[in-house]
């Protein structure tokens, strides 16, 4: 495209992307292609236990199934919640892409996706999503995640992390606002959600998204609190944002309201440095 | 694939399909907004498929802020039983590695259904036109033979322009290269337009040459076009904005201007 000063510019459009004519790929195109794909897919790693009633066609039991998605979601989750030490982890999920960190010779050992179920209630489950996993992944994830609950009388609830910058609002956002939470749910789902719906024209994205998208199509009772916040990062008080949650979950998971300081730092350690440009 | 969002599966026997295509300026996709929206359309089912990008929002439609609590997914089905009309919605884009798997769905959903006709909404990229195409309407349409029969006389009525087909490599003056079907930056259309073609399914594109900005008169145009063939909206007044306005276009262009900006 030519502009008014004679300089030709490539022109991108926001919904669709240089579309090549489908040319046809030759055998080697339709390998790379495929072992891309093998190398893509997601992987969920159960306990021998699990696996072994899983092999045998009996789904997980699951009353209620509480997802975080996000440093901010996972470190509440394990300050209130993990740290009573009444959870078993019964497994992981691993979904490599083009943003996971490599690990020269063996799989990553801090697995950034961590399944918990609950010693005395084991109908509650808990999962804390930390990595970045990939649209093209999101819809696998959550169906292979799903294919192994039983759907009957499931509550979901997921707790996620996002910018306050992508939160669209007439009014302008003075900063005394953010952190704040938003809540989207499906038909299925009866309760009362803690906080205010989110409003129009703002979307969810990424793995709350697809959850969504799930339990509406399957007739699941879930529920996604987004909290937005103007920090990029673990940080206590965008935590503590997620605190009106706790009053649903409290109903059937046993919770530690007051966490000790000690607990809170533990989580709230500063940011591994990616790049020097900000300092 | 189709999940029904109520108790019992919707028959589409007859029906005409009005759908985008996630192309430039996203025209095809607002203007099926307005459809949605001005005839209040109810939502009958989902396509639930891997081939689009997860995302979910409240109702998009939503007039009052009871009812607005409503999820909706990223491709839905309306329908409006008494004019006979089913629309498909597609709010996201599609996965760049499975458009061909997604045209494969949609083609199959659209043999099952049966329906009657349908019609793509679309658009493609206006710096790519030549000469002639730059001169008069920027409308455009296409045909699959099996549409021509029944359509021929009222196309012919209402002088669209059809899509041209343009030289491979323009400029080179080889005797070899037919001219062929090229439609820049309009999605899925052009394959959706060839399956059909081979598949023997009666469908047409309506598309409007456009770039990327505020594209919501390119909506309107082709909303409007595509009105004066299907009669879409019984007026007769000819006022100019007979289409209705959803909220989720609202802050199509960013927040609100903080005033410390002042």
């Amino acid at each position: 495209m030519a502009t008014f000063f004679g300089e030709v510019l490539s022109v991108y459009s926001r919904a669709v992307e240089e579309d090549d004519d489908e040319l046809d790929e030759n055998e080697e195109d339709e390998q790379i292609r495929r072992e891309l794909e093998e190398k893509r897919e997601v992987h969920l790693h159960w306990s021998p236990e699990v696996s072994e009633s899983l092999k045998s066609g009996n789904k997980l039991q699951c009353s209620n199934f509480v997802l975080a998605v996000g440093q901010n979601a996972s470190s509440f989750l394990s300050v209130h919640i993990l740290s009573t030490a009444n959870w078993d982890t019964i497994g992981r999920a691993s979904a490599w892409n083009e943003r996971s960190r490599a690990v020269t010779g063996q799989s990553c050992e801090e697995s950034a996706c961590v399944f918990y179920r609950h010693k005395d209630n084991p109908t509650v489950l808990i999962c804390q999503v930390s990595c970045y996993v990939a649209e093209d992944q999101l819809f696998q994830w959550t169906e292979k995640v799903f294919d192994c609950l039983q759907h009957r009388e499931l509550n979901v609830t997921v707790l996620s992390d996002t910018s306050v910058a992508d939160y669209k609002t007439a009014d302008y956002l003075g900063g005394s606002s953010a952190p704040f939470l938003r809540s989207l749910h499906t038909s299925a789902f009866g309760d009362q959600p803690v906080c205010q719906s989110l409003e129009q024209p703002n979307i969810v994205t990424g793995l709350p998204a697809a959850v969504l998208n799930h339990c509406q199509v399957h007739r699941i009772s879930a529920v996604v609190y987004q909290c937005y916040s103007d920090v990029i990062g673990p940080d206590s008080v965008t935590m503590e944002t997620y605190k009106p949650v706790l009053t649903k979950l409290g109903r059937s998971i046993q919770l530690d309201l007051s966490p000790s300081t000690d607990a809170l730092r533990k989580f709230v350690r500063t940011t591994d440095l990616q790049s020097n440009l900000y300092i | 694939m189709f999940i029904s969002s109520q108790s019992s599966a919707p028959s589409f026997r007859d029906f005409t399909l009005v759908m985008p295509a996630v192309a430039v300026g996203n025209v095809g996709q607002l203007a099926v907004d307005l459809i949605v929206s001005t005839l209040n359309m109810s939502r009958v089912g989902h396509i639930h498929t891997d081939c689009l990008i997860p995302m979910a929002g409240n109702d998009p439609y939503a007039s009052s802020k009871e009812d607005g609590e409503e999820l909706h997914t990223p491709a839905e089905v309306y329908a409006a039983a008494e004019l006979k009309l089913a629309v498909l919605q597609i709010r996201a884009p599609i996965l760049q590695s499975k458009t061909k798997r997604f045209r494969q769905l949609l083609v199959s959903w659209i043999k099952s259904s049966g329906f009657s006709r349908t019609v793509v909404l679309s658009s493609s990229h206006a710096y790519q036109r030549d000469d002639q195409q730059l001169q008069g309407t920027p409308l455009r349409y296409l045909v699959t033979p099996s549409l021509l029969k029944g359509s021929a006389d009222a196309l012919k009525e209402m002088g669209w322009r059809e899509m041209e087909r343009v030289p491979a490599f323009p400029g080179l003056t080889d005797g070899n290269t037919e001219p062929r079907l090229c439609i820049p930056g309009g999605g899925i259309t052009k394959g959706l337009y060839t399956d059909s073609c081979k598949e023997d399914l009666p469908l047409a594109v309506l598309l409007v040459f456009c770039s990327e900005g505020d594209n919501i008169p390119d909506a309107f145009a082709l909303a409007n076009h595509l009105n004066d063939w299907l009669h879409l909206l019984d007026d007769n007044s000819k006022q100019p904005n007979k289409w209705k306005i959803p909220t989720s276009w609202s802050l199509l262009f960013g927040n609100g201007i903080p005033p410390a900006l002042f």
